[in-house]
């Protein structure tokens, strides 16, 4: 039964359960969306006036700006440490807690507990663990033996690796439950099935998990890589940029934005964005080809 | 025997591993507990490593009043609770039209949402800054005096953490509109209900679960935002908590105690909301995923 007849009162009343998302929506995604190229053809202050000025400011972010190719570099490794350490280390916890299926849920409940912290509460509090004075982890370490390892974590030559790290550990718990719920998807038969033919735990693993993984794990890159070189607040309050050492592209953006200097934030967005989805496509372009490859996916 | 040998060992590291890693997960919120029930001269001497006997409050009596984070809290509250709010009417609204009402250009709005989950916009607090700064602007000069109030500086930021929230739970009501029998709307219209009151009394009941994640998911997320907070809250009165916490730190710096006491605050709610309903939390975030 369809009542809705098609006159154009009945039509608009129906857009009009839309109309209100539609317009936040405009607003402040659509509008920022157009008015961030704009603005990135533009020097000066959105309010005084603003005077146009061509390519200008992708000129001196691409090629005089050696700053913002030095955030790049630090967001670049930071998301290299977020993709091989976090992603490791999340890929091996999800397995073992698939298996251990009695007690896997407390150990969910922990592991994301990080994840739903802010971002500031994480940098503030490892902020304080880490910093040379008092020295907290420093003590830990004393007191469990591992005394040379102590080190200045928040110094020059360690700041970015103890970014990274950090963040990783804030982050894997966020990977681990998404890789987990991908894994609790794979049925039970298919494992019996290779039992049944004899493969070892290695044979299982390379022949059934990791292929029906792929489209998961190819996900948790993508959003690894769009998430980690955006991430900005949890390093804002455990290094406060450290004097440029742990910039990253988005605190360089901030950064301008609060200078006012717009049209150069505004660049700096564009340039980031663009790379960002050339990366993200070109990674499910990968994983599309490699499930093709194994004849995962009905092609 | 061998065999059963083997498989205790394999779980025995298996639980070591995971249980080293739990313990690197929350050893250091315990002493972030236990640091700020301590007063700064006990934390000199032993670092937090021991347990405090007697739990001093005096931190949290200090950092809630002279520190102002009561205030930041309220904020806090405030400004989820209106985001949240709208989230939720706006989004089921139009995740029903979605999945149920016809009108001309529906898919071309609907993939224009799903791909505002996709395209990352690392400079859109920019433009909206701009914009909203410009609208306080022409606000507080057309009502001056609604200025005290600030109408238009927190009217504008919870527009713009609406629109944060909005795309994910119009995916995710639609999802679960769509798997609805149309039986009980078809009911409902021959008793005589119009759209929006088998919106409001067939459709927001039975999509409840689903609804109880929007929730959850979009309070966390309100409640965790910094950026764009910290960009348009420049008075300590208006901050919400996280801006309020990096303040708090800045003329604390000394006091460890002091800024423990207040993380923990902090971090509390967001712990305890979280165990309470994690099913909800996970939810929402894979459902997240699986759109990106």
């Amino acid at each position: 039964m369809n009542s809705n007849n098609n006159t154009f009162t009945d039509k608009f009343k129906n857009f009009s359960f839309v109309l209100p998302a539609f317009l936040i929506f405009s607003v402040f995604y659509i509008y920022p969306f157009i008015y961030t190229f704009i603005l990135s053809f533009h020097r000066g202050d959105a309010i005084s006036g603003l005077e146009f000025v061509g390519w200008a400011n992708f000129k001196e972010v691409l090629i005089y700006d050696k700053d913002w190719w030095r955030s790049m570099y630090n967001g670049g490794f930071i998301t290299f440490w977020a993709l091989t350490f976090q992603n490791i280390l999340a890929f091996c916890l999800a397995m073992g807690v698939d298996r251990a299926t009695r007690t896997g849920k407390i150990y969910r409940v922990i592991f994301f507990i990080l994840p739903v912290l802010s971002e500031i509460i994480i940098g503030l509090l490892m902020r304080e663990i880490l910093i040379s004075n008092p020295g907290i982890l420093n003590q830990w370490l004393k007191n469990i033996g591992l005394g040379f390892i102590a080190n200045n974590w928040l110094g020059n030559n360690k700041v970015l690796l103890t970014t990274a790290l950090v963040h990783c550990w804030k982050g894997f718990g966020w990977a681990f439950v998404i890789l987990l719920a991908g894994l609790q998807t794979i049925p039970e038969q298919l494992y019996e099935a290779a039992r049944i033919d004899g493969a070892n735990a290695w044979q299982t693993f390379r022949k059934v998990t990791l292929p029906l993984l792929t489209p998961v794990i190819a996900m948790v890159l993508v959003l690894t890589i769009l998430g980690t070189m955006q991430a900005f607040a949890m390093i804002l309050a455990l290094t406060r940029g450290a004097g440029g050492l742990t910039e990253v592209p988005v605190m360089r953006i901030y950064n301008h934005l609060r200078g006012s200097q717009v049209g150069l934030a505004c660049a700096e967005g564009v340039v980031l964005g663009i790379m960002l989805i050339a990366i993200s496509f070109a990674m499910l372009y990968v994983s599309k080809r490699i499930r093709r490859r194994w004849g995962v996916l009905p092609s | 025997m061998y065999y059963r040998a083997k498989k205790i060992v394999i779980l025995i590291l298996l639980h070591a591993f995971l249980l080293s890693v739990a313990l690197s997960c929350i050893y250091p919120l315990i002493w972030m507990l236990n640091v700020s029930v301590k007063t700064e001269d006990q934390f000199r001497s032993d670092y937090g490593m021991k347990l405090s006997v007697k739990p001093d409050f005096n931190n949290y009596k200090t950092v809630i009043f002279e520190g102002k984070l009561g205030s930041y809290f309220i904020n806090s509250i405030f400004y989820t609770f209106i985001t949240v709010f709208f989230i939720v009417i706006i989004s089921s609204l139009a995740a029903y039209a979605f999945a149920r009402l016809n009108f001309p250009g529906k898919n071309a709005i609907f993939f224009m949402f799903l791909a505002a989950m996709m395209i990352p916009l690392p400079a859109g607090f920019v433009p909206i800054y701009i914009l909203l700064n410009k609208f306080f602007i022409f606000f507080n000069t057309t009502f001056p005096f609604l200025q005290k109030w600030a109408i238009a500086e927190r009217s504008g930021y919870v527009a713009a953490m609406t629109n944060m929230g909005l795309s994910l739970s119009i995916y995710l009501l639609k999802t679960f509109f769509d798997q609805l029998p149309r039986d009980l709307e078809d009911a409902a219209k021959i008793d005589g209900c119009n759209r929006l009151q088998i919106w409001w009394n067939v459709g927001l009941p039975l999509v409840a679960p689903a609804l109880a994640v929007v929730i959850i998911f979009n309070a966390m997320t309100v409640w965790n935002e910094f950026v764009l907070a910290s960009l348009m809250f420049t008075e300590d009165k208006l901050m919400p908590l996280q801006v309020g916490l990096m303040e708090i730190y800045n003329r604390n710096i000394i006091q460890h105690t002091l800024i423990m006491a207040a993380l923990a605050l902090a971090a509390l709610p967001i712990i305890l909301l979280y165990l309470k309903m994690q099913k909800q939390i996970i939810k929402g975030l894979t459902a997240g995923a699986v759109v990106g």
